[in-house]
């Protein structure tokens, strides 16, 4: 029953938390405690212990409401409940995990009678080539932090198809609030190479100013919120803008990104038991790629995954492949729909795997191995599997690879040439914006620390302009 | 003076709010013709003509909406616009106020309210770091037009959980603006003030004052009312010391100012309703007039709003002063239960004790 999952997943180790297969899934507890702590199981049988009279009891005490029904019903704060004389524990956890909707093979063959929304050629090269091109971005820029040129930055390795399925699922008038690890997402709407250059090196042609640190990028014009770093914070958010889109009555929805340590937060809950009782549409996507920094899903939770919280909520959820691309835009697409046109949230959670380190902070094989990171890399990849399948309609060659790839290299090189030599935000960009109009402190210090600057312009650095 | 007056909400749009209650009066002398308005309604026709007059603003927190506000601060607003503009929310103060900086990020105007401010402690990660920082993160991009209002501060026998003053809290982070209204005019103008305002607000109100009565002008009670953020109002004037206070405190400070008049001594009080943006230049044009300074405030001292007042004067003002600065707080323990305890901790009536001993500085004893 896990077999598949765990040849899916690929080691043992990420499962070794989950107590799929173990006996406590036993529907009677009795046995449990029997086998455990009592010499014979024999002696008692399961569920009905002495009193026969008692259960006689509570029959006739619910029977006197609903004379129709001869199953016993009984009106709670909450709807109807049915009752049962057999004690029985739901099990925490099921037999069988939730299965993972999935479209393409591991070589990216289409699996036949599959439910998959058919994409143009032009919409599948168009997925292709942004998935490479977050994938050359990141390289890229990954190693120019290595070599001392910014402080910090993070990579999306290995999760290209879920950025890039699910953007391609949306339209531009859904609102976006992402963790972190969806760049794929802006660059789908259009955002360039030189803009995530300008705010990784917080110039002066930066859309935020240089107010914040690497990869903390947003844009208003596209419908993607900045990003913020406490984690899961979105989630809630989220909620409010869903409704806030609710109450304009536009075709659009919310939607939310987190990964699977975001699910442990309490925002989190809230978020997802707020947009049911709201009925607000929103879809919530989680990244379950398997490491939050080094605290690996087994320690950070002990459900089935994601997928399975969302019914705890009354929230629709499915889980789908996050490595196969055309899973993840079907998927995301269908969420949506709903979303919008039911008025209800929506969780998915896409199976992935985290193949580069958390940041440029983390060294993630003093955590896990190098064979684990690897085989990810080489034989999960979502961008040769996309690759396969888009080459097998005969509409992607290794020609246009080669080309591409050598093309988004020079840009991006280019990029971060013009970023680096542009010069940083003016020290007027430390005032503003604090509030809408600025304060009077504000305006005054600002206008000293110019006064200052200009009667001692030897001790002003030459390279920040004023 | 005993005297029983019905009153109206003022027009536009609202349902008039017929009430027949006597009326205390307190200190103060008023004319028969002025209104009395309580606080509480000051609010909740604040919220009223708000909701009225813009359709984005609405209305959030725990019981506002059937159970008419734990304060019955919102009473009538579910009945008159709606379950879709007054929302009950589960109980998650960090949930639902990061659905209203989400709501706020994308345009509506929602005003959120915590039970008390000590619960919005669940919630602080959402008011500091989702919406006072945001405009300023995003290059404004992302403007937050949220209003987070409640309780704050001391009540009655509610203990250390209940009674705990936020405004040094939030006064401190750049990108909030605190205000604190003392009378019904301060509660009507800025909260009116704060609901229009395009940045996040923190608006500190207090449980014991909702129930208090203060006259009202006709100008106070026009829709359009409304007090500017960051000036302080000097309640009552005088040359000898200047007295800092905001939300109930001012009410003390005027009966302290009374005793003080007795005695000889003409004490100006200011009530500072903003407390960031501060109204430094109000401040330090008393001190310069009084040369002494006293402020006063329920919160815990260290680095209290009065420290910053005191900072503020000693910068600007110091050759101004004929003695140092004197600060009154509560007291540096989380607050005690028991009635005689509670009394002890936070300032009651201010008492003068004038100590020949320290070259003339008059001395405060709070008991």
């Amino acid at each position: 029953m896990a077999q598949c999952l765990r040849q899916r997943v690929g080691l043992l180790r990420i499962l070794s938390g989950q107590s799929c297969s173990s006996p406590s899934t036993i529907i009677f507890p009795l046995q449990q405690y029997n086998s455990s702590s009592l010499p014979s199981k024999t002696l008692f049988s399961p569920g009905r212990s002495e009193s026969t009279v008692a259960s006689n009891q509570l029959d006739s005490l619910s029977s006197s409401d609903s004379d129709d029904d001869h199953h016993q019903v009984l009106d709670f704060p909450g709807g109807k409940v049915g009752y049962t004389s057999e004690m029985r524990f739901i099990p925490e956890s099921s037999e069988k995990r939730v299965p993972c909707f999935r479209v393409l093979d591991d070589n990216g063959e289409l699996i036949k009678g599959s439910d998959f929304q058919q994409v143009s050629k032009e919409v599948a090269v168009k997925m292709y080539s942004h998935m490479v091109t977050l994938q050359v971005m990141d390289s890229v820029l990954y190693e120019a932090q290595r070599q001392g040129r910014f402080s910090f930055y993070l990579t999306t390795i290995g999760e290209e198809a879920i950025n890039i399925g699910s953007a391609a699922a949306l339209s531009a008038d859904d609102f976006i609030l992402p963790q972190y690890r969806e760049p794929g997402v802006l660059l789908w709407r259009g955002y360039t190479l030189q803009q995530f250059a300008n705010q990784v090196f917080a110039n002066k042609a930066d859309d935020g100013k240089g107010r914040q640190m690497p990869i903390h990028y947003g844009s208003k014009k596209l419908n993607y919120i900045t990003i913020s770093s406490p984690i899961a914070t979105q989630l809630p958010q989220a909620v409010g803008v869903a409704y806030s889109l609710k109450m304009e009555k536009k075709d659009a929805c919310a939607v939310a990104y987190t990964g699977d340590g975001g699910t442990s937060e309490g925002d989190f809950h809230a978020a997802l038991n707020f947009a049911a009782v709201m009925e607000a549409p929103v879809v919530f996507i989680c990244r379950n790629n398997g490491w939050a920094i080094s605290t690996n899903i087994s320690e950070q939770f002990r459900s089935d995954g994601i997928v399975v919280k969302g019914r705890a909520y009354g929230i629709r959820s499915i889980r789908v492949d996050g490595n196969d691309a055309l899973a993840v835009y079907t998927a995301v697409q269908a969420a949506r729909e709903m979303a919008i046109s039911e008025k209800r949230p929506v969780l998915v959670e896409a199976l992935t795997y985290r193949v580069g380190h958390h940041s440029t902070s983390d060294d993630s094989t003093k955590y896990r191995t190098l064979d684990e990171i690897e085989y990810w890399k080489t034989e999960r990849s979502p961008i040769n599997r996309f690759r396969n399948w888009v080459e097998r309609q005969g509409w992607w060659s290794e020609q246009e690879e080669t080309e591409l790839r050598s093309s988004i290299k020079k840009q991006l090189l280019q990029a971060i040439q013009v970023a680096e030599k542009t010069e940083k935000p003016a020290i007027t960009e430390l005032f503003s914006d604090v509030y809408d109009v600025p304060p009077s402190n504000l305006a005054e210090q600002e206008k000293q620390l110019k006064e200052i600057i200009q009667t001692y312009p030897q001790d002003y650095p030459t390279d920040v302009p004023v | 003076m005993w005297g029983i007056i019905r009153q109206k909400v003022a027009a536009g749009g609202g349902s008039p709010v017929a009430r027949i209650r006597p009326v205390v009066s307190n200190l103060r002398n008023y004319s028969s013709a002025v209104k009395q308005m309580m606080v509480r309604e000051a609010l909740n026709s604040a919220l009223d003509e708000e909701m009225s007059a813009d359709p984005k603003v609405f209305l959030m927190g725990e019981e506002v909406g059937e159970y008419q506000g734990a304060y019955k601060i919102s009473k009538g607003l579910l009945e008159k616009y709606g379950p879709e503009r007054v929302l009950d929310t589960p109980i998650t103060e960090a949930g639902f106020t990061g659905i209203g900086v989400g709501a706020a990020y994308y345009g509506l105007k929602p005003v959120v309210e915590f039970m008390t401010f000590n619960f919005s402690m669940q919630a602080i990660d959402h008011i500091i770091n989702s919406a006072a920082k945001s405009n300023y993160m995003s290059s404004g991009q992302i403007s937050v037009p949220i209003v987070f209002r409640g309780p704050n501060g001391a009540a009655a026998g509610v203990g250390a959980q209940h009674s705990h003053c936020y405004a040094a809290w939030y006064a401190s982070v750049p990108g909030l603006k605190v205000l604190s209204p003392y009378s019904s005019e301060d509660a009507r103008g800025l909260l009116k003030a704060a609901i229009r305002d395009p940045d996040p607000v923190v608006f500190l109100e207090n449980e014991l004052l909702y129930g208090e009565s203060f006259p009202v002008s006709a100008e106070v009670l026009d829709s359009s009312f409304c007090l500017p953020i960051g000036k302080a109002k000097i309640e009552r004037e005088g040359k000898d010391v200047t007295i800092t206070a905001f939300s109930k405190i001012v009410g003390l400070s005027l009966k302290a100012a009374e005793i003080l008049a007795k005695e000889g001594i003409s004490a100006e009080v200011i009530n500072l309703r903003s407390i960031r943006p501060l109204d430094r230049s109000t401040i330090n044009a008393s001190v310069r007039k009084t040369n002494r300074l006293v402020t006063v405030e329920e919160g815990f001292p260290q680095h209290g709003v009065g420290a910053e007042i005191c900072a503020s004067v000693i910068e600007e003002s110091f050759g101004y002063l004929d003695a140092p600065v004197e600060r009154i707080a509560g007291a540096d323990v989380p607050m005690p239960y028991a009635a005689n305890l509670e009394r002890m901790a936070v300032p009651q009536v201010l008492c003068f004790l004038y100590d020949s001993s320290i070259d003339g500085c008059y001395k405060f004893l709070v008991y």
